[in-house]
């Protein structure tokens, strides 16, 4: 009973912050409202037994992902707007209608559908992730990893001030 | 609302809507990549809930979700230094304001 009641407030919470992070006009409110909306799917995959993914995803989206983004903020656009930008209605009124048309597809399609269920107790913890990664889906965990490096040495390439290189 | 595969569907569902919304209405191109952090999220939720309702497997939902935040991670790395590159160059980062590639 109280857990469902949580449920409910973390799930609020998350559409709360979703919301914030797209309707306010100001960049730096969005990436904070972009945290909170975070945390609270970091707290529904605790809810879905997920501890592990819980802790990476504060640790990784809120710490670094999050961060990366207000630092982009900080030197790309100054906290006062140069030119103010006037919201274009129409636009914004045609993104909602087709977002809200998307909701309404997506909302029938689940309602509709019978999905298979299974036992919701099981081996959630670390070592299986460890050994599932290692064992059947090596393949693409080296796949990420050569991503990675890949992102790092391109990043690093862009945003390279011409003339400052050796 | 109770904890149940449908009520986590729907919450995820409304989350990529709502990216979807920001996708399309916002012209910054820093809003947008936050919308775009927000979609990613919707399907790792989906991921997980399927994962732990209709999946015998525990670690094969979980594992594919580390792998979406680790490519999540890379493409917002890419994406900021090509926003901070355009903001170099035309000292405005407005979606409209990047054009030369228009048809």
């Amino acid at each position: 009973m109280i857990a469902d009641i949580f449920f409910m407030g973390v799930a609020l919470l998350t559409l709360l912050g979703a919301l914030l992070a797209v309707s306010l006009k100001n960049v730096f409110y969005n990436a904070l409202s972009l945290i909170l909306s975070l945390f609270g799917v970091a707290c529904l995959f605790i809810f879905l037994n997920s501890e592990f993914l819980a802790i990476i995803e504060i640790i990784l989206y809120i710490g670094a992902i999050a961060i990366a983004i207000i630092f982009a903020i900080m030197l790309s656009s100054p906290m006062i707007q140069k030119k103010e930008e006037k919201p274009d209605v129409k636009k914004i009124a045609r993104s909602f209608i087709l977002a809200a048309l998307f909701f309404w597809g997506l909302l029938q399609t689940l309602r509709r559908t019978v999905w298979p269920a299974a036992n919701p107790e099981g081996d959630y913890s670390l070592g299986a992730i460890g050994k599932s990664l290692l064992s059947n889906q090596i393949l693409p965990f080296e796949t990420v990893s050569l991503v990675l490096l890949v992102a790092i040495i391109g990043a690093l390439m862009l945003a390279e001030k011409k003339g400052t290189a050796r | 609302m109770s904890q149940s595969l449908q009520s986590y569907l729907v919450i995820s569902s409304a989350l990529f809507a709502i990216g979807v919304f920001g996708l399309l209405g916002r012209r910054n191109l820093v809003a947008v990549l936050i919308s775009l952090e927000l979609i990613l999220n919707s399907a790792s939720l989906n991921f997980l809930a399927f994962n732990k309702f209709s999946l015998p497997d525990k670690s094969l939902g979980q594992v594919f979700v580390i792998f979406i935040i680790a490519l999540a991670a890379a493409e917002v790395c890419v994406a900021l230094s090509l926003i901070l590159l355009l903001y170099r160059k035309k000292d405005s980062i407005n979606v409209e304001d990047a054009k030369e590639l228009r048809g």
